[in-house]
């Protein structure tokens, strides 16, 4: 599904990656665990194609598609859906608007409240996109556009950060059915969580984990396993690994 | 004073008044244009040439009629269409100005001048010295229209002055809603409007006045308005510029006579090509527990200016008021000059406030927007539409959603 090769990335003139490789095959989950400010973030927008990360080095494959150099709505026409941490207001276009437009119009305004209504989010449709909501309901409003884009590949930016326990669950559920957690056979979405916290991955099952720390990824492997080692001994610890 | 008298003082004031440059805005010199024929008058607007229909349903015009409690049309200078829809006739009527004259001549010493002065400058001046037209529209006591009056001025002819004076009287306890549309004929390539409207609100009526203007690069525009509230009354004023002109300017003035009266002012402006917009608003309250509001939207684009002014003045110590003035600048030879003033006139306790606000279209917007499949110009078109938020207008659906439309598609060509 995504093939990273030896990619740097800076922001400002200031490299923030340095060399990362990583590989997600269909329907994997993979955790990006890190302390703040290692580049977690950075790699999603990097991925996502924000132009102010700059690709110095290294190239991004998507599919089979090098998007290194693509625009950011063409790689999300090809299938890679971000679910911002910290997502700007937008006064004056409504939410159900952007739900429409990242369908790519096939959904219609009531296939759209059917997803709201799951998510407890009907009242919001019609309001500007993240306009006082909560910080819970910003979460669920990513979802939603998520649910409504069907991308191949998710990227969720820290899904857990400022929702409170019972949102967090609600939360969990959903991203497993948005990864179809619950198929067996024949899954197909992709993901890549990342995670400074860690609580999700009480609710959401994942097959790799990784640590990204001071712009390199120097670690990687089961990540219940991961996480256990970094709640005992914090992140210095996996700098010994590398 | 008898009407004779009064008219001949008003004349005497304008002649005065002739080369009294206005206080903004390009001076124009009127002499180089000239007053136009007389047309015919239609039996319906069905009937009007199908160019001048498509001109006029983009001003908002519904030249079905069906939506509509009754309608003025205006073709240059003369009226051509008047009428009031069969089930709404006793609740209102609707003549040209001329006609309401010959009907009603006390108007002259009610209603003429009584907002504004005929000698504010050579526009105005000009307006009462020369032949004009207009309409007279008045909503009738304790009536409720439910449906839109609309009124269209044209323009045809190439080179001319259109000069209009209208008087809108809402007798007490009445309510309406009037959408006038001003458009020009595609040949015309340059004249000027010079517009006077008069609205009068009396005890406990209300009115929502909204004005599309759909003029062309070279063409000057002068409308000078100006509305009185009595006692309760309500005036909602809005104005829609989504087209290129070469010039409009324009400050209207509520006076809040009465206690318990409201203004409110809506502007959505965009700046397109050369235009050269000059447009505010003035309230002045007066009376006690008077308030308003004054909120303009401004996009400047391409080489246009907009000076978007806004004044509220309180003569009486219980009043409030609110203006809100935002813009946001699309290119690196536009600009947007924001002026919003605020005068307590011995009243301490007047409670006046203004926020304005310049800025960039934010590119965290646009891109939040672009990873949702948005491309980067579709995504700016939808904030910039966004910005116009059609809704400050309060109007009723079907023409909220048309000048939804209207605004969609400026942001969209504009790019």
């Amino acid at each position: 599904m995504l093939k990273i090769e030896n990619l740097s990335v800076s922001v400002e003139d200031k490299p923030i990656l340095k060399d990362i490789n990583l590989e997600i095959g269909d329907g994997e989950t993979h955790i990006l665990l890190g302390p703040n400010g290692g580049g977690k973030t950075t790699l999603l927008l990097a991925i996502m194609g924000l132009p102010k990360y700059k690709v110095t080095n290294g190239r991004i494959i998507f599919r089979g598609t090098d998007i290194t150099n693509m625009p950011i709505n063409e790689r999300s026409k090809l299938g890679i859906g971000l679910m911002f941490q910290k997502p700007p207001k937008v006064t004056g276009v409504k939410l159900f608007q952007i739900c429409e437009l990242t369908s790519g119009k096939k959904l219609k305004f009531e296939e759209i409240e059917k997803f709201s209504e799951k998510l407890n989010l009907r009242e919001h449709l019609k309001r500007d996109i993240n306009d006082g909501f909560s910080g819970g309901e910003i979460k669920r409003s990513e979802l939603l556009q998520i649910l409504c884009q069907n991308p191949s590949l998710v990227l969720l930016d820290e899904p857990e950060s400022g929702v409170d326990l019972d949102n967090l669950s609600v939360i969990g559920e959903l991203i497993n059915e948005l990864l179809e957690k619950d198929k067996v056979k024949g899954r197909i979405r992709s993901g890549l969580i990342v995670t400074h916290l860690g609580y999700i991955l009480n609710f959401v099952n994942s097959d790799k984990g990784h640590v990204l720390m001071d712009g390199k990824i120097i670690c990687s492997g089961n990540p219940r396993d991961l996480f256990e080692e970094i709640k005992k001994h914090g992140f210095e610890r996996c700098k010994e690994c590398n | 004073m008898q009407l004779k008298e009064t008219m001949k003082e008003f004349k005497e004031k304008a002649k005065r008044a002739e080369n009294k440059t206005a206080l903004y805005g390009e001076d124009i010199d009127l002499s180089i244009y000239s007053l136009p024929q007389e047309e015919e008058n239609i039996s319906s607007l069905s009937s009007l040439p199908v160019e001048l229909q498509e001109i006029a349903k983009s001003s908002g015009i519904d030249v079905q009629e069906k939506e509509r409690s009754g309608s003025y049309i205006q073709l240059d200078q003369s009226t051509i269409y008047s009428r009031v829809n069969e089930i709404y006739k006793g609740q209102l009527e609707i003549i040209s100005i001329n006609d309401a004259l010959l009907k009603y001549p006390e108007i002259a010493n009610e209603y003429f001048w009584k907002t504004l002065p005929v000698d504010q400058d050579k526009y105005t001046a000009f307006s009462e010295l020369h032949s004009k037209n207009g309409y007279f529209i008045r909503v009738f006591k304790g009536q409720h229209v439910e449906i839109p009056i609309q009124a269209c001025l044209l323009l045809k002819e190439n080179s001319s002055v259109q000069n209009v004076h209208n008087i809108i009287i809402m007798e007490e306890g009445s309510s309406a809603q009037i959408i006038t549309g001003c458009a020009v004929h595609p040949k015309v390539d340059e004249g000027i409007h010079i517009g006077i409207s008069e609205f009068f609100i009396k005890n406990g009526a209300m009115l929502t006045f909204t004005m599309i203007h759909n003029w062309s690069e070279n063409f000057h525009v002068r409308p000078r308005s100006g509305a009185i509230v009595d006692d309760n009354g309500k005036f909602i004023n809005n104005y829609v510029l989504l087209k290129p002109v070469k010039s409009v300017q324009m400050f209207p003035i509520a006076t809040l006579k009465g206690d318990n009266s409201h203004a409110k002012f809506n502007s959505l402006m965009y700046g397109l090509k050369n235009s050269k917009i000059d447009v505010g608003s003035k309230i002045v309250l007066s009376g006690n527990n008077s308030s308003g509001e004054a909120i303009s939207r401004a996009i400047a684009n391409e080489s246009s200016i907009i000076n978007a002014r806004g004044s509220l003045v309180s003569v009486n110590n219980n009043t409030r008021a609110h203006l809100d003035c935002r813009g946001i600048l699309l290119s690196e030879k536009a600009i947007i000059y924001a002026v919003p003033e605020l005068l307590a006139d011995g009243t301490p306790k007047a409670d006046l406030s203004h926020e304005a606000a310049i800025g960039p279209i934010s590119d965290e917007e646009v891109e939040y927007l672009m990873s949702r499949g948005v491309s980067r110009d579709d995504a700016i078109s939808l904030i910039t539409s966004g910005f116009m938020d059609v809704k400050i207008l309060g109007l009723p659906d079907q023409l909220e959603n048309y000048i939804n439309e209207l605004v969609k598609l400026t942001a969209k060509e504009s790019l």
